[in-house]
């Protein structure tokens, strides 16, 4: 037991650990509560859609010589708001309009980058996350969008309960869908990108569906599975980072990981009540 | 004097190529309980959807008289049951309950006052029982009459109905033409009610509006010819196909 307690200890007098913990849990949070409207909506791939977008600012960013987070930002808050557009407007399926931002951003990374001389980044960080690239930066900007999602969440919760239900029901009785559907956008695109820092592209499509998915085994109610989810969501990112710091694995796939087993447990738990 | 509700004047609708709706007006009047029938694919539901302004218009326009469209003169329950997800983590009173939002300023919280309508209009519509129940957990027709019960709370002026017999039993088919009537009758609601049960819902209805992409028909219930409706409306759309 000390011996957990000392590596803990350890691990937190490392500045780098501080933020890692820090920034994980406040992205975990908003993904994990914005999850049950992307989930819900089906638009659980969004996360990997708009990664597979960020992917492509990186080499746009090279290719103009800029900070990457500068341009990432704007771009995958664009992308997610086309991806929901070319939903609405041209009838495709969010699964369907999701997978064309995706490969074509893909595409255009590939070719910019290739013309302009190859990637030079930490591929690996890249894919899978590396919490040493987290900087203080990132700190606030996790800081400022986990605060914008709770406000959200908070003050707009009936209505995107009404929306997540029923779209057309809710703008006859005179929600604003659109610019709510919006505002979810921005909030996950920004919580990509900077989850990006802490899982990787690979995996950041889990930190939204795993969390929610594991709640509605258990949830009856809309409320309380946002609750579920946000809680499951901290508890994975905390877990996650300290043990792979005690275990010296890689701290993305460790959190994804936490996430599947409490998601395999709550279906246990589930086919247990029922029987 | 009648007051004019709701107006639609000289609306067109078309998706892509295909005009749906063509050149239509009417209006629907306080009190006025409207039986609107016609084929598959004959515009009932655009119609509707025209009214509430789901739907953009190519030409015309709806003019809503003494109706404030967002504060929630209109009920409205759409053709098809939303919930096919049976995950979907929410109770029956939670459903209701959205039915009360169009009247909220932000942020729009839900008073003791408004969870007593949600329980008074479940109790009215025979599902209070039902009200802790998940939503994805009941049937169709149990789920139609929580989504009437959404339609229904806020004490809309006017209650749209797409179909809203569909997934009842007889039984309580019957009991909800009674409701109905009874809610336009002493409630003073105006009803429009899709049906393609033409000759049981013409018992019912004051007025009956007969569509084929155009209005063929719109006037008393009993001036309307049921052999009138069966030969111009029922047949169905060969482009359809
Ligand atoms: N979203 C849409 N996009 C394209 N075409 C549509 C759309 N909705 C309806 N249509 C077309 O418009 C026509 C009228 O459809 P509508 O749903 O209004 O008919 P309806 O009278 O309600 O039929 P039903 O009795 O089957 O409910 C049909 O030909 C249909 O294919
Ligand atoms: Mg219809």
């Amino acid at each position: 037991m000390s011996m957990i307690i000392d590596t803990i200890t350890e691990a937190l007098s490392y500045g780098f650990m501080q933020r890692a913990i820090i920034v994980g849990v406040l992205i975990g949070l908003s993904s994990a509560m914005l999850g049950i409207f992307l989930v819900l909506k089906k638009y659980s791939m969004i996360g990997d859609g708009l990664a597979h977008v960020s992917f492509a600012t990186v080499a746009i960013a090279l290719f103009l010589n800029t900070s990457p987070l500068l341009i990432s930002i704007p771009i995958v808050i664009v992308a997610s708001i086309l991806i929901m557009e070319l939903n609405e407007k041209a009838g495709i399926h969010g699964d369907a309009a999701i997978g064309l931002v995706s490969s074509f951003s893909v595409a255009l990374g590939v070719l910019l980058s290739s013309i302009s001389g190859g990637f030079n980044v930490d591929l690996f960080g890249y894919l899978f996350g590396s919490i040493l690239s987290i900087q203080q930066s990132d700190l606030w900007l996790s800081v400022v969008l986990a605060a914008g999602v709770i406000f959200t969440v908070i003050f707009f919760y009936n209505d995107l309960f009404a929306i997540t239900h029923d779209e057309a029901f809710s703008s006859v009785i005179g929600i604003p869908t659109k610019r709510r559907n919006y505002l979810i956008a921005t909030l996950t695109s920004v919580t990509i990108v900077l989850g990006i820092r802490v899982v990787g592209t690979m995996l950041i499509s889990s930190m939204i569906i795993f969390p929610t998915v594991a709640a509605l085994q258990v949830s009856k109610s809309f409320k309380s599975t946002i609750v579920i989810s946000s809680v499951i969501s901290v508890f994975s990112v905390i877990v996650g980072v300290l043990g792979s710091y005690a275990y010296n694995l890689p701290s993305g796939a460790s959190i994804v990981m936490i996430n599947a087993v409490v998601f395999v447990s709550m279906m246990g738990y589930k086919r247990l009540v029922r029987s | 004097m009648t007051s004019k509700l709701i107006e639609a004047k000289n609306i067109t609708v078309r998706y892509g190529n295909n005009v749906v709706l063509t050149d239509i007006s009417f209006a629907i009047e306080k009190g006025d309980y409207i039986g609107l029938v016609g084929a598959n694919g004959s515009g009932k539901s655009t119609l509707v959807k025209a009214l509430l302004g789901l739907v953009p218009l190519e030409k015309g326009k709806i003019i809503y008289n003494d109706l404030n469209k967002f504060e929630h003169g209109i009920g409205y329950l759409p053709q098809v049951a939303v919930t096919g997800n049976t995950l979907f983590p929410a109770e029956v009173r939670e459903i209701v309950g959205i039915g009360l939002l169009g009247q909220k300023k932000f942020p729009k919280r839900l008073t003791k006052e408004d969870h007593f309508k949600v329980d008074t209009i479940l109790t009215r519509l025979g599902i209070i029982g039902l009200k802790h129940k998940k939503i994805g957990d009941l049937s169709g027709g149990q789920q139609q009459r929580v989504l009437l019960a959404r339609a229904m709370v806020s004490h809309p002026k006017l209650l749209i109905l797409d179909e809203p017999t569909s997934a009842l039993d007889p039984r309580v088919r019957s009991d909800f033409f009674n409701l109905i009537e009874e809610i336009n009758k002493v409630d003073q609601t105006s009803i429009v009610l899709v049906s393609h049960d033409l000759s049981s819902i013409k018992r019912y209805t004051r007025k009956m509006m007969l569509l084929d992409r155009e209005l063929v028909y719109f006037g008393p219930s009993d001036e309307f010819d049921l052999n009138f409706g069966m030969a111009k409306g029922m047949h169905n759309h060969e482009h359809d196909y």
